[in-house]
């Protein structure tokens, strides 16, 4: 990845709605080079998509999410990639990573309400082959998410005019 | 002084009738408030929650967290005490070490650099060690609001001297000799420059340095900007040219790079004789500097470079937006190479900077700072800070191009 790219990806990772006549002003380049930079990465699933950060807990709409530590028996072969693709094809699941340490998987799950989490821990991800055990841990409030910070602040202190 | 109820009837009534500004000592009357209060109260008296300011002259980042944690872990350690007038010894070691490092220049962090409240006391501090009274002091203009004031009441004279937009506002030594009398101590410098945003390289430097040679001067060079250089050549200290280490009086400090201008820490490098007069004025004014900030900018110096870096990036980025809005919209603009600001031309308004500035706060509620306030050669342009979000800098660009095609 060039430096160019990097450049690029730092711009759109904090605003997705730069154009690419902007970010090419803002980098000192050619608004045909950055176009055709963003168009490779979107090609190569480098940039996978573009979507909002959305504070939900402003949002008037109960949410529930939960982290779910996984524990299971990696599969000859094939390790624990058919076990993580079985799970991440329920649209409930947010996220699902592979760890190093006390446990396998870490499954991010999102529901309506308490009930509907423990329904689905209990009636699909624990039953499935491989999966040894689980424990969930419910998210009370959220602060930051993806490098960005929910509490609102007074942002700008500074006198209006100043030598 | 003769308390109030122990003078005579007859004097209090009379001190009454005049004000008190007899009382005034001739230098600090003779300074003129700054022209930048009017801009200030004519945008906090609108309180219309609307108006965009460029007229900022400081970040818009916070002080980066690492750097806060730092100052109040040590609060909670009660490190609250006086440090030694010079600095802490380890505060000193590392502004040397990053100086030797960042623009290679080595100065002896015992005698020969001090720990300033800001690098505005070091500019104060160089002046009252330097200055006689009638001594010329030279400063090259549009420049930071200060230098001329602090002169006057060290009993000096400033002088100024015009540098020009087709110039990128770079000071020429042809300029500069002009402006030489036998009455002629020191050259103010400031480059990255407050406000017009210019930078001298090493080439353009020489030069000067020469004259300074020839006519025994001594620089007072503010550095405060040094960090906040756009282009691939570094910053050029001017202690770091060839025989003008002894000459240079460096002044530098970490409001502007590492976004901790409330902190007030600066300092100041230079001969053990300069520093050591500095000194004494300092320890009898200031003591030291708050310790508090000592602690941050020692944190800042050690682990804080790669934020510092990321925030220079940043106003790259908005430096070339800014200056391309401005061309777009038909106003000349010298591309500035340092610090954070841009000094667009307003000529073809056919408007004074003052009337153009007051105008754009009232009619398109952008704040800028008009150009005349700086001094020489500042009139007919303003000053634009882009230390902004992109969004606001977007939107104030929007507003200033609508304006003037009001104007037409």
């Amino acid at each position: 990845m060039n430096e160019f790219k990097h450049s690029i990806l730092d711009l759109l990772k904090e605003d997705a709605r730069l154009s690419a006549a902007t970010i090419a002003t803002m980098l000192g380049a050619d608004e045909k080079d950055v176009s055709a930079a963003i168009a490779d990465m979107e090609r190569d699933h480098v940039i996978v998509k573009y979507t909002s950060v959305v504070n939900w807990s402003k949002v008037d709409e109960d949410k529930v999410t939960a982290l779910i530590e996984v524990e299971c028996t990696p599969q000859r072969g094939r390790g624990f990639e058919s076990i993580a693709e079985r799970i991440y094809l329920y649209p409930e699941v947010k996220s699902v990573y592979l760890m190093s340490g006390a446990y396998d998987l870490q499954v991010e799950i999102e529901g309506k309400n308490l009930k509907e989490v423990a329904s689905f821990v209990s009636n699909k991800l624990s039953t499935i082959e491989n999966v040894i055990s689980t424990k969930t841990f419910f998210i009370l409030k959220k602060y930051k998410q993806d490098g960005i910070i929910f509490e609102e602040f007074e942002d700008d202190h500074r006198l209006p005019v100043s030598p | 002084m003769i308390k109030d109820e122990e003078k005579p009837q007859a004097l209090m009534e009379q001190s009454r009738s005049n004000g008190m500004n007899q009382y005034l000592a001739a230098n600090a009357r003779a300074i003129p408030p700054s022209g930048i209060r009017r801009f200030f109260d004519l945008v906090n008296a609108s309180k219309d929650k609307d108006i965009i300011t460029l007229g900022v002259g400081e970040p818009d980042f916070v002080t980066p967290w690492r750097v806060r944690d730092a100052a109040v872990y040590s609060l909670e350690k009660g490190k609250t005490q006086y440090t030694p007038n010079a600095g802490m010894p380890e505060l000193r070691e590392a502004i040397a070490q990053y100086l030797s490092n960042q623009f290679n220049v080595s100065y002896d962090p015992a005698k020969e650099m001090l720990v300033t409240v800001g690098g505005s006391e070091g500019i104060d501090l160089a002046l009252r060690a330097l200055v006689e009274l009638g001594d010329e002091i030279l400063i090259p203009e549009p420049s930071y609001i200060s230098y001329s004031p602090i002169t006057t009441l060290s009993g000096g004279v400033a002088v100024g001297i015009e540098t020009f937009a087709e110039d990128q506002f770079k000071l020429t030594a042809e300029n500069l000799k002009a402006a030489i009398t036998p009455k002629s101590k020191i050259l103010v410098l400031c480059y990255p420059s407050n406000p017009t945003g210019a930078i001298m390289n090493y080439e353009e430097l020489l030069p000067i340095a020469k004259v300074v040679e020839d006519n025994d001067l001594i620089v007072i060079s503010d550095e405060i900007y040094a960090e906040l250089t756009y282009t691939d050549t570094q910053h050029v200290s001017f202690a770091a040219l060839p025989g003008m280490k002894d000459r240079t009086i460096l002044v530098s400090g970490f409001s502007k790079a590492f976004a901790m201008t409330g902190w007030r820490m600066g300092y100041a490098c230079g001969h053990p004789d300069l520093i050591g007069a500095m000194l004494k004025i300092h320890q009898y004014t200031v003591m030291c500097a708050p310790i508090m900030g000592q602690v941050a900018a020692f944190e800042a110096l050690t682990n804080g470079l790669e934020e510092k870096d990321r925030m220079v990036e940043s106003y790259n980025q908005r430096r070339r937006l800014v200056v391309q809005g401005f061309r777009e919209m038909g106003l000349d603009c010298h591309e500035p190479q340092g610090a954070f600001y841009a000094f667009p031309s307003i000529r073809s308004t056919g408007l004074t900077s003052e009337q153009f500035a007051e105008r754009l706060i009232q009619e398109a509620k952008v704040a800028a700072v008009p150009g005349h306030v700086f001094g020489k050669g500042g009139e007919g342009f303003i000053r634009c800070c882009y230390a902004t979000s992109v969004n606001q800098l977007t939107e104030a660009l929007e507003r200033i191009g609508a304006f003037l095609r009001k104007l037409g």
